[in-house]
């Protein structure tokens, strides 16, 4: 899998999405500079990766979302190439607009770093093949705002089209109420684009790779994402 | 000539911090009187805090050495030898004062201070820790100096991008008016290619790197600065603001020009700013530096001299290039989208000048600066002991059960899950054992080393015997480290104390000194860096004395690393250790009898050595499912937490004449393990032939805990006591 992280000033989860991905893949990631205009050639994979880009002193993601290479960005992922933005990445996606919707400050306005169960929503797209359907993981969520929110129409559309790819849940798989971190709408904690090939989610499956570090649940993200490579 | 601006009064004398015969002495040292810039330099080189004049004397007789020990107190950060070609970069400093004042940049401030000390080294930051003492929590304050100042830990760590992964909170009423904030920052580098302050080579350029100076952080200069420019200073804020993005740049951009070449000599640009940073920069290279303030990067118009001198704007560095290599790093720099300016060179005329706008606005011998700042030998008063209060004369006012689920739930002892879910612990990827255990466990790389890191000081043995006191803080730390597995090798010191001036005070200083020096020796656990911070004291009261200590340990594989769950059901529980019982100035004796009082336990190093040294082995050698050091509230506590942190329950069969003493009492050097059946009998033997004191209490099972004699906690009851205080005391409005 070829594989492109990118790189804006303020961003910190770079390295831990190279480790996940080259631990995947096999193949190191080519960190590329906001400032650049194009992907590496025959790239396969782009991950928008998290951290504070700028600072999130405007809006998060507002800055990242209007740099260079994301015309290039939206273009990889106008050809059917795979997008992921985890984070910091996805207010990046959403504001780039490649996704719908805006991440806003956590219900109890307090940043939350702790692992969290997701239940995994559909195992059939290139990011969860990997995974069963409906299984429930443990990931790290760390962030601010990720209260997910979009207006009803737009809820009703991700709901009914299947591009609701995680939510948030217990241990026991039950959604809503302590379950929800942050507030989000329909305890949504991760979401596709209308064809499946652009994937924003807040918690982090790059820090869940390791049995040392909290778990290995994070993995299949990434084992999903390079068999697809491999199959294409 | 020097042109004099407003004229140097006994009054603005004053108002700098400097008391008469301190401006005698610098009138004698430069033979005039010095301009206001001039006054603003010494104000800021000869202030306690950066010029140790109250404890300099008796930091000396701290051991500071041993063969893993790069660079020990002096530089930006202590540096230690961990192995593999690799050093570890650390150190703790304080930003109490501000953190007071404005709780949430105080302390981000106090963050991103230390982690500039650790990267200035050419380290790369893997960790941070940090030691909160906040008032009571029923003093009105209280509940918004917490909020704000794990907020702005949380907001600055988290945004630079290093993983917060270990602390200590407590509260005391003497805190009430001056609270702590000591921030620890860990790194990591080549143990060839840490970096210094000490400049070589004349006439090579002194480059400004980072954010733009500000008036911001300009202290002792309120009245002086008036003069200037009428009333528009007095709104000004005196707490630096802190920008977690620039220094993220800053450190990538750094690591980028030092990989590079670049860099000759680096100082960051912490207390006292750009005279500091200069003055250490020439004075540690015997070398005379020339600032031209005209070339200063600044945010405002107008700036003066005086105001450039002692500004504490941050995120900026001093470095001295390679002149070769100069367009190379200013590339990089402007890359990075950082300011970069040529401010000065270095001359061999040893004096520092100044110059703006075309005068010559300072101009001081450089050496004499650090060197001449005064010394004072403080009258200073032991501390007079305090009665041993033996187990057997204190009544239990209620069940040893209810009094551990008390004491659980206290304030001190209680989770502080609400303050460390705050602060991204997992960033990074490495954090193999995360807050809420002995030490953190932090791997390095892709392993299998790491490193074992804590914070720790018991306040209330230093107030009420301040040499046991600082021993007993030396040896928590050294502790802890041990129980996860790792070999303790270096600390770093930030001592939190009252007014120096005042005998009684300064006694806990010298004692607690003494204290951490005997530990620090008797345990191979020299101090490699350190930070004094005295003057906390609000009407006349002092806090408590509180030595922090920072401790890095190694551990070779970190998949070896302790942990203090109980792991499985059928295991025998072992206490290493001897217990007397001891309960004065326990937890026990405060929160369950309200009473502070007594002398605190006693430290006996060499049973902490010989009883720790064991620990470790049985470690190493895979005998030990779960360790946890015994510290504040005893024994009982500490299998309360065991308990809850594996969900596993337990039994204690354990009799003692005084079973409050046993359970709740407070000795030193002690730890509880645990271990299948099986391998018992050659743990005793062990323990036998290495005369360490060890004692079979009980065994694990069930989802209780069940004490001698009292009927079975459920895990549920306690876990609902220890998680619960914080986030409703937190949830609650203010009185």
């Amino acid at each position: 899998m070829k594989a492109a992280v990118l790189l804006f000033p303020g961003l910190n989860r770079e390295g831990d999405a190279m480790r996940a991905i080259e631990q995947a893949s096999g193949h190191k990631p080519t960190l590329v500079w906001h400032a650049e205009h194009e992907l590496p050639a025959g790239t396969d994979l782009v991950l928008v990766p998290g951290g504070f880009s700028y600072g999130d002193y405007l809006r998060c993601g507002a800055i990242a979302g209007r740099a260079n290479i994301m015309d290039a960005v939206r273009a990889h992922a106008a050809r059917g190439g795979l997008v992921v933005g985890i984070c910091n990445g996805f207010q990046i996606l959403c504001e780039s607009g490649l996704l719908p919707g805006v991440l806003m400050r956590n219900r109890d306005l307090r940043f939350i770093c702790k692992m969290q169960h997701l239940r995994v929503e559909r195992a059939d797209t290139s990011f969860t093949s990997a995974y069963a359907k409906d299984q429930i993981i443990k990931v790290a969520i760390a962030h601010g705002e990720g209260n997910y929110e979009a207006d009803d129409e737009t809820i009703r559309r991700l709901e009914g089209e299947g591009r609701v790819a995680f939510r948030y849940c217990d241990e026991a798989g039950h959604i809503g109420g302590a379950a929800n971190p942050n507030g989000s709408t329909h305890d949504i904690a991760g979401i596709y684009s209308e064809k499946l090939n652009v994937l924003g989610m807040m918690p982090h499956p790059e820090n869940l790779i390791d049995p040392l570090v909290g778990g290995t649940d994070g993995r299949g993200l990434f084992e999903s994402m390079a068999s697809f490579s491999r199959a294409a | 000539m020097l042109r004099n601006e407003p004229s140097i009064t006994p009054a603005l004398v004053a108002e700098h911090g400097l008391k008469p015969d301190e401006h005698q002495r610098i009138l004698k040292l430069i033979g005039r009187e010095p301009t206001i810039t001039e006054l603003g330099i010494f104000s800021a080189m000869w202030n306690e805090h950066c010029s140790y004049k109250s404890s300099r004397l008796h930091l000396r007789k701290l051991p500071t050495k041993a063969p893993w020990v790069i660079q020990g107190p002096g530089e930006n950060a202590g540096v230690i030898d961990i192995g593999d070609g690799l050093a570890c970069v650390f150190k703790m400093e304080s930003h109490n004062h501000p953190s007071f004042i404005e709780p949430y940049q105080g302390a981000a401030t106090g963050v991103g201070g230390i982690l500039r000390d650790v990267f200035t080294m050419g380290a790369r930051p893997i960790a941070c820790l940090n030691l909160l003492r906040f008032g009571s929590p029923d003093h009105p304050r209280t509940r918004h100096l917490v909020s704000g100042v794990v907020a702005g830990i949380g907001g600055y760590g988290n945004s630079f991008g290093v993983p917060t992964v270990g602390g200590s909170v407590n509260f005391h009423t003497r805190y009430d008016g001056n609270i702590l904030v000591n921030a620890m920052a860990v790194g990591i580098a080549r143990a060839d290619s840490i970096f210094y302050a000490k400049a070589t080579g004349v006439g090579r350029p002194i480059v400004y790197l980072g954010s733009k100076t500000g008036r911001d952080g300009i202290h002792g200069a309120t009245m002086a600065s008036a003069s200037f420019e009428a009333d528009a200073e007095e709104k000004r804020p005196t707490v630096q603001v802190g920008d977690p993005f620039s220094e993220k740049l800053l450190l990538e951009a750094c690591l980028e020009i030092m990989g590079k070449g670049c860099v000759i000599a680096i100082q960051d640009m912490g207390a006292a700013g750009l005279t500091s940073s200069a003055v250490e920069m020439g004075a540690k290279g015997g070398l005379g530096i020339e600032l031209d303030l005209d070339a200063v990067p600044c945010r405002e118009e107008g700036m003066s001299a005086y105001e450039m001198m002692l500004s504490e704007s941050q995120e900026r560095m001093l470095m001295v290039l390679d002149p070769a290599k100069e367009a190379e790093a200013e590339a990089v720099f402007r890359k990075w989208g950082l300011d970069f300016a040529i401010v000065g060179k270095t001359t061999d005329t040893l004096r520092f000048v100044v110059k703006h706008q075309g005068q010559v606005k300072a101009d001081l011998p450089i050496m004499e600066l650090g060197d001449e700042a005064p010394l004072y030998d403080r009258p200073h008063i032991p501390t007079p002991p305090k009665p041993v209060i033996a187990a057997g004369s204190v009544t239990p006012p209620m069940s040893n059960r209810d009094a551990l689920i008390q004491l659980i739930g206290s304030p001190d002892l209680c989770s502080k899950r609400w303050v460390w879910e705050q602060y991204d612990h997992l960033i990074l990827g490495n954090t193999v054992q995360q807050p809420g255990g002995d030490a953190a466990v932090v791997r390095i790389g892709d392993g299998p080393k790491g490193l074992a890191l804590c914070t720790d000081v018991t306040q209330r043995y230093c107030e009420a015997d301040p040499v046991q006191g600082g021993r007993q803080a030396v040896a928590e730390c050294w502790r802890n480290l041990t129980a996860v597995g790792a070999t303790p090798l270096a600390l770093t010191d930030n001592l939190n104390f009252g007014n120096p001036e005042k005998p009684d005070y300064m006694g806990q200083f010298v004692g607690c000194l003494e204290g951490i020096g005997d530990a620090a020796r008797a345990l191979d656990f020299p101090i490699v860096s350190g930070n004094v911070s005295l003057y906390n004291e609000t009407q006349g009261r002092g806090i408590l004395p509180t030595p922090s200590i920072g401790g890095v340990g190694r551990i070779d594989d970190v998949a070896k690393a302790a942990s203090l769950s109980f792991k499985a059901p059928g295991e025998a529980i072992l206490l290493v250790g001897e217990t007397r019982g001891w309960l004065g100035q326990s937890m026990y004796l405060w929160q369950v009898c309200g009473r502070e009082e007594g002398a605190p336990p006693p430290v006996d190093l060499a049973a902490e050595r010989r009883n720790g040294d064991f620990v470790r082995g049985l470690i190493g050698q895979g005998k030990v499912t779960a360790v946890h050091d015994l510290s504040d509230g005893g024994l009982a506590v500490a299998l309360a937490e065991m308990a809850m942190a594996g969900g596993v329950g337990a039994a204690i069969d354990a009799t003692a004449p005084d079973m409050h003493g046993f359970l709740f009492g407070e000795d030193q050097a002690r730890y509880v393990l645990t271990a299948r059946p099986q391998d018992v009998g050659a743990i005793e033997a062990a323990a036998r032939a290495a005369g360490v004191p060890l004692q079979a209490i009980g065994r694990t099972g069930a989802q209780s805990l069940t004490l001698p004699g009292e009927s079975p906690i459920p895990i549920s009851t306690l876990s609902s006591a220890h998680e619960g205080w914080l986030p409703a005391y937190m949830a609650a409005s203010p009185k």
